[in-house]
């Protein structure tokens, strides 16, 4: 099995490395590319979408479709996990208890009768049971910078790198970043499973709903020019909102899709004790 | 662009490729496979695509590490073949 694995790698990568001398040379002039495509959005960009980074509008106004269905395909693999992982909730046969004041770990056995969890008595994992403080406080301390810079990258996509897959997966991550910090219960308890999974869909309806109402309004699908009316500007500056609505879209769908896949891998499915 | 930069970026990316899908230890393969894809960003940079470096950057050498560590984490870090 291994042979044939590393006979496959080696025939591809031969082929790769045959056939990568007949593309164009790095930021050739004359390539087809360099020649048709390139000089369009170039020229016409700023004109078209008044939106300086060419990328962006590229990814999110001429070329709408493909990145509306980038975005299925990532709720696509968040439903796909869900359901090849996701277990039905049990009766847990054994739960653990740190007293917090003394350090005490208790086990309560079946039908034990569990405390609450307060101050005093707090849940704790039975395989990877972290009690650092430091490792909490800095995550805490990151945590809203992270966020405040996921939203920049989403805001500021029209004029830096950046946009709403990118925004949309450091707001994930730093959800994830509190999860390995605290442990997985009390991010559950702070942004439910359900709610990912409404939001992740929500995401993807902001994309299509725009191009739908594109639609209504008696244009293409996904030309925002025709929200003009309703945005109270230009057609140019139409399309400019519309990208940054699109791109929000994005991020919502991309944050909550990350948050729900990790909340199924990390615990088995099970969603209760996790990394 | 520097050649030289490119070179060494390019045999590192090698190097991490063929550790990751040599080591038996899969919680060292998913962090050099986060590591090959933050060469990959680097490369990206290189070449003046900023965008990809930094799609590359968040869900290649950051979320996807994640995910791979919290899969190893439910199995055996312990490879057979």
């Amino acid at each position: 099995m291994k042979l044939i694995g590393k006979l496959t790698i080696f025939l591809c990568g031969t082929l790769l490395i045959v056939f990568a001398n007949k593309f164009p040379d790095f930021g050739d002039p004359h390539s087809p590319a360099a020649t048709h495509l390139s000089p369009y959005f170039i020229e016409h960009t700023m004109a078209d979408t008044s939106v300086p980074n060419i990328v962006t509008s590229v990814l999110a106004d001429y070329r709408g479709y493909d990145t509306m269905f980038e975005t299925t395909v990532i709720l696509a693999a968040g439903l796909a996990c869900f359901f090849l992982l996701r277990l039905p909730e049990e009766e847990e046969k054994e739960i653990y208890f740190r007293h917090v004041p003394t350090g005490v770990t208790i086990r309560i056995e079946e039908c034990g009768a569990a405390p609450e969890d307060s101050e005093v008595f707090q849940r704790i994992d039975s395989q990877w049971v972290p009690c650092d403080i430091i490792i909490r406080s800095t995550s805490r301390l990151l945590i809203p910078f992270i966020q405040i810079f996921a939203l920049y990258v989403v805001a500021h996509g029209h004029h830096s790198p950046g946009g709403g897959f990118q925004g949309g997966v450091v707001l994930g991550a730093a959800v994830i970043l509190f999860a390995i910090s605290h442990n997985l219960r009390t991010t559950v308890a702070k942004i439910g499973e359900k709610s990912a999974a409404i939001m992740s869909a929500a995401g993807v309806f902001i994309y299509a709903g725009t191009g739908a109402l594109c639609l209504v309004l008696g244009e293409s699908f996904l030309n925002y020019g025709a929200l003009a009316p309703i945005l109270g500007t230009d057609r140019v500056m139409a399309r400019s909102h519309g990208i940054l609505i699109v791109e929000i879209g994005v991020a919502l769908a991309v944050m909550s899709v990350m948050i729900w896949i990790y909340y199924n891998l990390s615990s088995a499915g099970k969603q209760d004790e996790g990394l | 662009m520097i050649w030289q930069l490119d070179l060494i970026i390019l045999v590192l990316v090698i190097v991490c490729a063929i550790a990751a899908i040599n080591v038996k230890d899969l919680l060292s393969a998913a962090i050099l496979l986060g590591a090959y894809s933050f060469l990959l960003c680097l490369l990206w940079a290189i070449m003046g695509a900023v965008d990809v470096a930094f799609t590359e950057a968040t869900v290649g050498a950051g979320v996807s590490t994640v995910f791979c560590v919290a899969a190893v984490f439910h199995t055996t870090r312990r490879t057979t073949d």
